[in-house]
């Protein structure tokens, strides 16, 4: 058996990065889903969005180099590739909303077996922060959600129902944390691939929802 | 056409009154009317509702935003897609006073927000929009199946008072934003009674704007001031 290995949180946005198709119009949110666009794939063009109006912005700009006028949607100076264009809020969300955006990228509190997420209320708070992740929820083609798989102190994430204000119902299709990637589909949580050194019924005791393992689970590769 | 050159923010901003709604753009800091903000708080107008993606500064953040308005007790309620800040350590002046009852926030999906702000402006009555469907900000709000799919109804978004700005104007107002600073300001220029605008270029002359290069029409602007050199500058730095 291999030493357990959980995923670094490059790791799994390199995983979900794997899965993107070419010619994808991809948004990615704060924290975890940024390090996606890090992930370098020559044989793919991946436009992303971002929801201030930015259609085909680049890589993040070093310190002296950034342009004060043009941001991603987590405040970062970002560079724009050739063929990028510039929309207004409302344009941009309407993209969003109206399914030509074929895929976004989320970080989340909780994950349920149903496709439910929840990542704009936490416990005991007076109000939230949604931005624009229920739109992002409900436009999208697909939903990918990159988050740690249990809190610090080990409560499970990966839940039957969520526990707190969901984001959206029914949307998530694929989730990668730091112990495995875990398809959401008709008969549950499908569990395609396992953190190196885990066995399925470690990844299934810290998990609150049924794991299903895929007949050809494979250890994770990033 | 008319000349809506201000001389002065100061002057641009004298006619606010208390309990005026107001139109605040800017994301992440491009698109931010800090000059028009910093006027608003030396004129003394207070009760105001806010309409802005984000509440603003807080403590951890000292550049001129919504956030001073609010910091002064200026601002009596939000409308905005972040009444909380994702985390408690990145928490704004208006959370705290929205915690203690002291302002009220109305929390509305970006989406939702920009699409609200676009109606005003465009003369839609309400709309049906999939956003929030199956959330607790669907509650209480008027469902409709239309095709299979499940919306909620919206309603728009209208202000007294917008604070733009662009990156150049002519003298009537015609505006042109530059790269991301364009985010909420062509839409709140459209959705407000009365549109005030920060100029960063030299205001330029009646013809010498190409109209093909128009973001945002004169005839929706009433008053343009350009930001002098003692103004609010730091978005100052350019690649073109």
């Amino acid at each position: 058996m291999p030493q357990k290995q959980r995923l670094t949180r490059q790791q799994m946005a390199n995983r979900l990065a794997q899965e993107f198709q070419d010619g994808w119009l991809v948004n990615l949110g704060i924290g975890i889903p940024t390090l996606c666009s890090n992930y370098k794939q020559a044989d793919k063009q991946i436009i992303y969005h971002s929801e201030n109006g930015v259609i085909g912005y680049g890589s993040i700009c070093p310190r002296g180099q950034e342009d004060h006028h043009l941001v991603n949607a987590g405040g970062q100076y970002v560079s724009l590739v050739e063929g990028a264009s510039i929309i207004h809020h409302a344009d941009s969300f309407a993209i969003i909303r109206s399914g030509m955006l074929d895929l976004t990228v989320m970080g989340a509190y909780e994950v349920a077996e149903n496709g439910d997420f929840a990542n704009w209320k936490t416990q005991g708070r007076r109000g939230g922060g949604i931005g624009g992740a229920m739109d992002l929820a409900v436009g999208a083609k697909r939903v990918f959600i990159a988050m740690q798989h249990t809190l610090r102190d080990g409560t499970p994430r990966v839940l039957e129902r969520c526990t707190l204000p969901v984001t959206a119902r029914g949307v998530v299709k694929l989730l990668a944390t730091d112990l495995g990637l875990f398809e959401v589909s008709e008969a549950g949580l499908l569990m395609r691939e396992i953190a190196p050194g885990y066995t399925p019924e470690e990844v299934q005791a810290v998990t609150a929802a049924r794991l299903t393992v895929a007949d050809d689970l494979k250890e994770m590769t990033v | 056409m008319r000349n809506k050159v201000y001389n002065s923010f100061d002057e641009a901003v004298a006619d606010v009154p208390n309990g005026s709604t107001i139109m605040v753009p800017g994301f992440a800091g491009p698109g931010t009317p800090r000059n028009l903000i910093a006027a608003l708080l030396r004129q003394g107008a207070t009760g105001l509702t806010a309409i802005s993606n984000h509440p603003g500064a807080g403590p951890f953040d000292h550049r001129v935003d919504l956030g001073a308005l609010i910091e002064a007790g200026r601002v009596r309620k939000v409308v905005c897609s972040f009444t909380a800040a994702p985390h408690p350590s990145q928490a704004t002046h208006f959370e705290k006073l929205y915690n203690s009852g002291q302002a009220e926030g109305e929390l509305v999906p970006q989406g939702t927000l920009a699409e609200r702000i676009r109606a005003a402006g465009a003369g839609i009555g309400a709309f049906y929009t999939p956003t929030g469907v199956g959330t607790e900000l669907a509650e209480g709000k008027e469902h409709r199946v239309i095709d299979g799919k499940e919306y909620i109804l919206e309603y728009p978004l209208h202000a007294d008072y917008a604070l733009i700005r662009a990156y150049r104007s002519d003298t009537f107002g015609n505006l042109q934003y530059r790269l991301s600073q364009r985010n909420f300001n062509p839409i709140m220029a459209m959705a407000a009674r009365v549109t005030l605008v920060e100029v960063e270029q030299q205001i330029i002359a009646l013809g010498a704007m190409d109209p093909d290069h128009v973001h945002t029409p004169g005839i929706c602007v009433d008053r343009v001031v350009h930001i002098p050199p003692d103004g609010i500058h730091e978005e100052a730095i350019y690649r073109d």
